[in-house]
């Protein structure tokens, strides 16, 4: 095989792995109760599946200076996922957007106090 | 391969859509920005896939830009919106 099918291979199987995740995280985000399951579901596009779709482009240009933007990309995503996620957490939390009855364990609330802000 | 891609295309259009559905019937701000955050990663998901089926790169720059400020609209809605629903259950 030379490299061009093998390329071509990669890509395909990234690609429809990267899809078939993103799908995966429409349904989760449908079908999940409360925000923070439905958060759980949302980081599977938006680091894995953006990952493998990633480096399948990255096979099929090659080249340093497409394969350095799209480590930019990753490395954007990276960065910035947690920190939304963080965000979008804390104000669920604060503002009782959480289901209680959902969690296990709730080492925030003692900390807190009730009614805190 | 173009048939996986545009088999790929399809997926993520399909997942476009339920994420559309979630962001329509919400039921706060939150799980719409969680759907948002969803939806700008499947729109640099299917830039990515348009450039490997048209092999160009003229859409690699976009998908840096998107990535990077991708996070603003989550974060400021989290911090500043989401105080309008204080006390509403989710």
């Amino acid at each position: 095989m030379t490299w061009p099918v093998i390329a071509d291979i990669i890509t395909s199987v990234c690609v429809l792995t990267g899809a078939l995740l993103s799908l995966i995280a429409a349904v989760g985000l449908l079908r999940f109760p409360d925000l923070l399951t439905r958060m759980h579901a949302g980081t599977k596009p938006q680091v894995l599946g953006l990952l493998l779709i990633l480096v399948g482009v990255g096979v099929q240009f090659g080249g340093p200076d497409h394969i350095g933007m799209l480590f930019a990309v990753a490395m954007f995503q990276l960065l910035t996922a947690p920190i939304s996620a963080h965000m979008v957490g804390r104000a669920a939390y604060l503002y009782r957007h959480v289901h209680e009855e959902y969690l296990v364990i709730d080492e925030l609330m003692p900390v807190m106090g009730d009614g805190a802000e | 391969m173009n048939v996986v891609i545009w088999i790929s295309a399809a997926i993520l259009v399909v997942a476009a859509v339920l994420v559309l559905i979630r962001m329509t019937i919400g039921p706060t701000m939150l799980n719409r920005v969680v759907a948002m955050e969803v939806i700008i990663a499947i729109v640099v998901a299917g830039l990515a896939l348009e450039a490997v089926l048209n092999d160009n790169t003229t859409t690699l720059p976009i998908l840096v830009v998107l990535s990077m400020v991708g996070f603003v609209g989550s974060v400021s809605v989290a911090r500043f919106a989401a105080r309008d629903e204080k006390g509403r259950k989710a």
